[in-house]
C-alpha cells in the first residue's frame, strides 16, 4: 500500500525523521486555520500518488491565510495525471534550501535483502540520476538481522560521499529512516529532497512510504491510513467479503482459483478476445483454495454486480478443492443470488478440470441451468466466453 | 532420482496439529510420503493418529531430526510465527524446509532468509507461499494433488500452484520426475535456477518446464543461467501478460512496476536463452510434446 505524502511525513515525525510542520484538510476553508497556525504563510501541496506535482501546478506558495484559501480552492479538485485531489497538506513553508540530498530504504527482491540508496544529487527523479550518473548513486546491501546502526549509516554516508558538515545528521537520520522502515514493515521509505537548509540542518521535505499489507497482523494502526476514497467501489466491497480482486476495464468477468492460474485466464482472454470485437477481462478475481458455495456467490455477486461486465467465465482447476463442490457452488451462488431478488441475466462459461472433474460437470449439466455453459477446456472456454461478450 | 525429494526422505510437519495441517498431512501420507513427525512444544511426547497412522508429535525440529532421522520439514505455521519456525529449522540444520504458508511479512522473510545465509545456507528453503514439492509414486511434501499425474521424466518449476497443476494435468500421460513450486512472494528461497540447475543435475530429467510471472526479475535471470549452463531442452510459460501497471495479481510478488517485472520482457528474455515459450499453458504443453516426440 502506497502512502500520500502527508502519511509519510506523520511515519516520520512518529521515528524522529525530521520534518517540517503541516496538517492535512480537505476544504478550502480549513486552509485558513491550518495557515494561521503555522503563523500566516504556508505551502499548499496536492496529496496524489503521483510524481510531478510541482510541474503540474499542485503546489503553490501562500503569503496570507486568505491566499492559502485561494490556493487550495484551485488545487482541491484539480487532475494530477488522472489522479483527482481530494486532499492537500498544509506545510509549513521551507527556509531557504542550499542543498537537495536522496535517501531510501526498500527491498532488493534481485538479492533477497533490503538495501540503501543514497545520492547528493536529490531533488530529481532518482531512476534519472541513476541512469545518467551512476556513480552519484549509492548502493549498500543491508543486512535484515542487522540492520542500520549508526556505523552502518556512517558507510553508507561516506559511500555517497556526503559533505563532512552534514555527515552526522545525514548518519542520524538514516538511523531512524530504517527504524521507521523496520517498525512500519514497509517496502519502501524515500526521502527527496532531503534538504540542507540555509541554517545548515537537514530535513525531510517530501517523502514515499509503501508498507507490506502482510504485516497487517501486527500493524493495527496500518487500516486507518487506507485511501477509501480511491478505492474503486466494485474493489471496495470485493475487500469487504475478503476476495482477491482487481477491477480491469474489459468486458469479460473473470472467476478463477490460484493466483497464477487467474492471472493466465486473463491472458487467455485477452487472445480470444483479439477474435472476437477486442473484448478483454473486466477483472481478477482469485476465490483460492476451498472455494465453498458461499465464496462463489460472494463472488459472483461482485462480478455481476459490475456494470461493464457481459459475459462471465469461471475456471477452476481442482486441485486440493474437488470439482463437484466448486459445481455446487455455482448452482446454490445463483440460486443464492436469485433468492435474494437480484437479476442474473449474463451468460456464465464454466470449465472445470482436475480433482472429481467428471462428477463437477454432471452437477452443472444436470442443473440445465438456462445461463450457464460448460466448455471443458480453457482455451476453448475463453473463446466462448469472448464470443458471448462481444455478441452482446 | 528426482530433485530435492524422494522416497527416502523423512518428513516431519512444523504445524501438523492445525487443521490445514492435519488435512495436508493426511494427504501426503496418503501419496506415500514417509511422514515421521510433527512439531508442536505444547504436544510434544503425543502422538497424533491420522487414519489409523500414529505420528509422534516433538518439541522441536532438532529433537524431531534427533529421534527419526527427519531430513525435510514442511510448514504449515500462521504468518505470526512462521519466521520463528523458520529460524528453528534453520537452527536444527534440516536440509529442507518447505514453507507452504501463506501471508508472511515481507521482514520476516527476509529476516529469515538473511539468517540461513548467515548459517552457511545449509537448511534449502522453498516458499514461502508455494504448494511445495512432489516426485510422484514416491513423496509429497505440500499441498500440490498427489493424483493428478504419474512419475515420468519431465522436470518443472513454477511460481504458482494451480498452475503447476494445471501443467501437470496437460502432460499427465507423460508424467513428472519432480515438480517445485517455489512460490509467488517477493523473497522466496529456492528460485527458478536452483531447479534448474538441480534438473539439470538430475539424469532422470529429460526436459524441464519453467512457469513464470509477472514482478521482479527472476525469469530474466533464469534465462541468462538456461543460456550458460542448461543443456536439456527448456519449455517455458510466463503469466500476466494483460496486467496492467501498479496492481497485485493476488500473490504478492506479481505487480508490474514501471518497465521492470512484465511479461513481454521475461518472455523475451527466455526466448533469447532459447527456451520454447508458449502463450497459453495448453501450447506450453504442446511445445514439450513436440521435444520430447523428437
Amino acid at each position: 500500500m502506497d502512502l500520500f505524502e502527508y502519511q509519510a511525513r506523520d511515519l516520520f515525525a512518529k521515528h524522529g525523521v525530521p520534518v517540517l510542520a503541516g496538517e492535512v484538510i480537505d476544504t478550502p476553508e480549513a486552509a485558513r486555520e491550518a495557515t494561521e497556525r503555522l503563523g500566516g504563510k504556508s505551502v499548499v501541496k496536492a496529496q496524489v500518488k503521483v510524481g510531478g506535482r510541482g510541474k503540474a501546478g499542485g503546489v503553490k506558495l501562500a503569503a496570507t491565510p486568505d491566499e492559502a484559501v485561494a490556493r487550495a480552492t484551485d488545487i482541491l479538485g484539480m487532475d494530477i495525471k488522472g489522479h483527482t485531489v481530494h486532499k492537500v497538506m498544509i506545510a509549513e513553508t521551507a527556509p531557504e534550501i542550499v542543498e537537495e540530498y536522496y535517501v531510501s530504504f526498500l527491498l532488493d527482491r534481485t538479492n533477497r535483502t533490503f538495501l540503501s540508496i543514497a545520492s547528493v544529487e536529490g531533488g530529481v527523479e532518482i531512476e534519472e540520476v541513476a541512469a545518467t550518473r551512476p556513480e552519484a548513486v549509492a548502493k549498500t546491501p543491508i543486512d535484515a538481522n542487522e540492520g542500520v546502526s549508526k556505523e552502518k549509516a556512517q558507510e553508507i554516508v561516506k559511500a555517497a560521499k556526503f559533505p563532512a558538515e552534514v555527515a552526522d545528521q545525514v548518519a542520524d537520520i538514516l538511523v531512524t529512516l530504517w527504524e521507521t522502515f523496520v517498525k512500519e514493515d514497509a517496502l519502501l521509505v524515500e526521502v527527496n529532497p532531503l534538504a540542507k537548509v540555509k541554517s545548515g540542518k537537514v530535513i525531510a521535505l517530501d517523502g514515499k512510504v509503501s508498507l507490506d499489507e502482510n504485516a497487517d497482523f501486527r500493524q493495527a494502526d496500518h487500516e486507518a491510513l487506507e485511501d477509501k476514497d480511491a478505492a474503486n467501489p466494485l474493489e471496495a466491497a470485493a475487500k469487504a467479503k475478503n476476495l482477491n480482486y482487481v477491477k480491469l476495464d474489459g468486458e469479460v468477468g473473470i472467476i478463477g482459483n490460484g493466483a497464477g492460474l487467474v492471472m493466465s485466464t486473463l491472458d487467455v482472454v485477452a487472445y480470444a478476445g483479439e477474435n472476437h470485437g477486442n473484448v478483454k477481462p473486466a477483472n481478477f478475481l482469485d476465490i483460492g483454495g476451498g472455494a465453498s458455495a458461499e465464496v462463489m456467490a460472494n463472488g459472483l455477486e461482485i462480478i455481476l454486480g459490475d456494470p461493464d461486465v457481459k459475459s462471465v467465465f469461471v475456471n477452476v482447476f481442482g486441485g486440493i478443492t474437488a470439482c463437484d463442490e466448486v459445481a455446487n457452488g455455482i448452482v446454490q451462488a445463483l440460486e443464492l443470488l436469485k433468492s435474494k431478488g437480484e437479476e442474473v441475466s449474463k451468460p456464465l462459461v464454466v470449465r472445470l478440470d482436475g480433482n472429481n472433474a467428471e462428477l463437477g460437470r454432471k452437477i452443472l449439466s444436470d442443473a440445465n441451468h438456462p445461463l450457464v455453459q460448460r466448455v471443458d477446456t480453457m482455451d476453448g472456454a475463453a473463446d466462448k466466453a469472448a464470443e458471448l461478450a462481444a455478441a452482446k | 532420482m528426482a530433485i530435492f525429494l524422494n522416497k527416502d526422505s523423512k518428513v516431519i510437519v512444523q504445524g501438523m496439529t492445525g487443521a490445514t495441517g492435519m488435512k495436508h498431512t493426511k494427504l501426503m501420507l496418503g501419496d506415500g510420503t514417509n511422514i515421521v513427525g510433527g512439531v508442536n512444544p505444547r504436544k510434544a511426547g503425543t502422538n497424533v493418529d491420522i487414519d489409523g497412522t500414529e505420528i509422534p508429535v516433538f518439541g522441536s525440529v532438532a529433537e524431531a531430526m534427533e529421534k527419526t532421522g527427519a531430513n525435510v520439514s514442511v510448514l504449515f505455521v500462521p504468518p505470526a510465527f512462521a519466521k520463528a519456525a523458520v529460524v528453528e529449522a534453520i537452527d536444527a540444520e534440516i536440509p529442507l524446509a518447505v514453507v507452504i504458508t501463506e501471508g508472511i511479512a515481507v521482514h520476516d522473510s527476509a529476516a529469515f532468509w538473511a539468517y540461513a545465509k548467515t548459517k552457511g545456507n545449509k537448511t534449502r528453503i522453498i516458499g514461502p507461499n508455494c504448494p511445495g514439492l512432489i516426485t510422484p509414486g514416491q513423496s509429497n511434501a505440500g499441498i500440490i494433488p498427489g493424483d493428478i499425474t504419474k512419475p515420468g521424466r519431465i522436470g518443472l518449476v513454477s511460481k504458482s500452484g494451480t498452475l503447476t497443476y494445471q501443467m501437470m494435468y496437460e502432460l499427465r500421460d507423460i508424467g513428472f520426475s519432480s515438480a517445485v513450486g517455489i512460490g509467488g512472494d517477493p523473497i522466496i528461497g529456492t528460485t527458478h535456477i536452483d531447479a534448474l540447475a538441480a534438473f539439470e543435475a538430475d539424469p532422470d530429467t529429460d526436459l524441464i518446464v519453467m512457469i513464470g510471472e509477472i514482478g521482479g526479475d527472476a525469469e530474466e535471470r533464469a534465462a541468462d543461467f538456461i543460456k550458460e549452463n542448461v543443456t536439456k531442452p527448456v519449455v517455458g510459460y510466463v503469466a500476466g501478460f494483460t496486467a496492467p501497471e501498479g496492481k497485485t495479481m493476488g500473490h504478492a510478488g506479481a505487480i508490474v512496476s514501471g518497465s521492470s517485472g512484465t511479461a513481454a520482457a521475461k518472455k523475451e528474455a527466455l526466448e533469447a536463452a532459447g527456451v520454447k515459450v508458449g502463450k497459453t499453458p495448453t501450447e506450453t504443453a504442446k511445445l514439450a510434446r513436440a521435444i520430447l516426440a523428437g
